[in-house]
């Protein structure tokens, strides 16, 4: 299976196998919609249950809700500015929040114990598609933000401050995805590779730190991912003078 | 079909890109509109109008404060004058019951002269009375004598 030992079975370790199912002639990852169904699943029914009954005095799943939605707004608010961050909040909470539900959902719940014919079931932005989907609609969100805020006058962005800029930036354009989708990828990937190698190697105590350690770095991933979206959108409808 | 093996596999592999990444990307936008309807609105909502009324509540009691004070200060204003008008009204009434004693004694003492002045006036008339009428008894006895001691010779 291919010249690179990506797709090897490593004991219950199985690296880039994957459930295939067919869709008409599309073909598409199995585990990957089976995991983000589950999660998105359990986020929205807090999102229910936190909202179903809400107060002025905030109380026990409310009160959560309320702190991350603070902590969005905080986010979208100091990135994209306080003129348009209302629009975005919703796409950068949900994108912070994704992420972070898909990166712990991958790290807590025991998906090892349910067997797939094929593959695993893990987080669902161990797969490159999921991360460079949400990469993508990053690109598509700071392009449309720029170009309804500020119309033709967002391509000024491309020539701020020299058009000796212009180049740069243009490359910027295809970087900017790239290291968004690789960024969250590869750590996720490692973060699970790590502990399953550990696991394999000394099945006892050593893999905790290293699972606490994952959590943490699904966590900073999530609000790596979710800022940089911002600060993106930001950028492209901060007005030059 | 959208399959691109960046590694050469000819199936799957870690960059096995396929119809997973659109419908990944139309699920998370679904998801986006989803949350913005159970979740961003009705919480933003909410938390907004606590925001707001806290602040209301809070510009609302600084204004009650600084009601009370400007009440204060009208008070303290009103019990110093009250003071001072009290103060004015115990000298008055000082000075009149003052003045009333002062009347008062005035009029005794002219009254006392008045009487004795009566009295030594009657005095002095009774005494010159008394005494004419001694003069006139003293002259009546002196001829008397007179006349005797003329009958006698």
């Amino acid at each position: 299976m291919g010249f690179l030992p990506f797709v090897f079975p490593l004991a219950e370790l199985e690296v880039g196998q994957h459930l295939y199912w067919q869709i008409g002639n599309l073909r598409i990852h199995g585990q990957v919609f089976m995991t983000s169904w589950l999660l998105i699943g359990a986020l929205l029914a807090l999102v229910v249950i936190g909202t179903k009954k809400m107060e002025r005095d905030p109380k026990g799943v409310q009160n959560l809700l309320e702190f991350l939605w603070d902590y969005i707004r905080d986010l979208a608010r100091t990135q994209i500015g306080e003129k348009v961050y209302r629009d975005w909040m919703p796409f950068i909470g949900t994108l912070f929040l994704f992420i972070f539900v898909s990166n712990w959902g991958g790290a807590l719940v025991p998906w090892k114990l349910i067997e797939l014919p094929s593959g695993e079931l893990g987080a669902p932005t161990a797969d490159i598609n999921t991360t460079v989907a949400l990469a993508l609609l990053v690109s598509l969100s700071y392009f449309y933000a720029g170009l309804s805020n500020k119309g033709l006058r967002y391509f000024e962005y491309y020539v701020h401050p020299t058009p000796i800029m212009l180049p740069f930036k243009i490359v910027e354009d295809f970087t900017k995805p790239l290291s968004l989708s690789f960024r969250l990828f590869g750590n996720i990937l490692a973060d699970e590779l790590v502990v399953a190698v550990l696991v394999f190697l000394v099945p006892l105590v050593l893999p905790v730190p290293v699972m606490f350690l994952g959590l943490f770095t699904s966590a900073i991933q999530a609000l790596i991912f979710a800022t940089l979206a911002a600060y993106y959108i930001g950028e492209a409808v901060e007005e030059h003078h | 079909m959208p399959t691109l093996f960046l590694f050469g596999a000819s199936e799957g592999g870690l960059f096995d890109f396929d119809a997973t990444l659109p419908l990944m990307a139309v699920q998370v936008v679904l998801l986006t509109f989803i949350l913005n309807a159970l979740f961003f609105k009705p919480v933003g909502r909410v938390v907004e109008e606590r925001e707001s009324y806290v602040n209301t509540s809070r510009s609302e009691a600084k204004k009650k404060i600084a009601e009370v004070q400007q009440l204060e200060t009208e008070l303290k204003d009103q019990l110093k004058e009250a003071r001072l008008a009290a103060q004015k009204v115990i000298l008055e009434a000082e000075q009149d019951s003052d003045n009333l004693y002062k009347e008062a004694l005035a009029l005794a003492t002219s009254e006392a002269n008045a009487s004795r002045e009566k009295a030594r006036l009657e005095i002095d008339a009774q005494r010159d009375d008394a005494l004419n009428q001694l003069k006139s008894e003293a002259d009546n006895l002196g001829d008397l004598i007179v006349e005797r001691l003329l009958a006698k010779k």
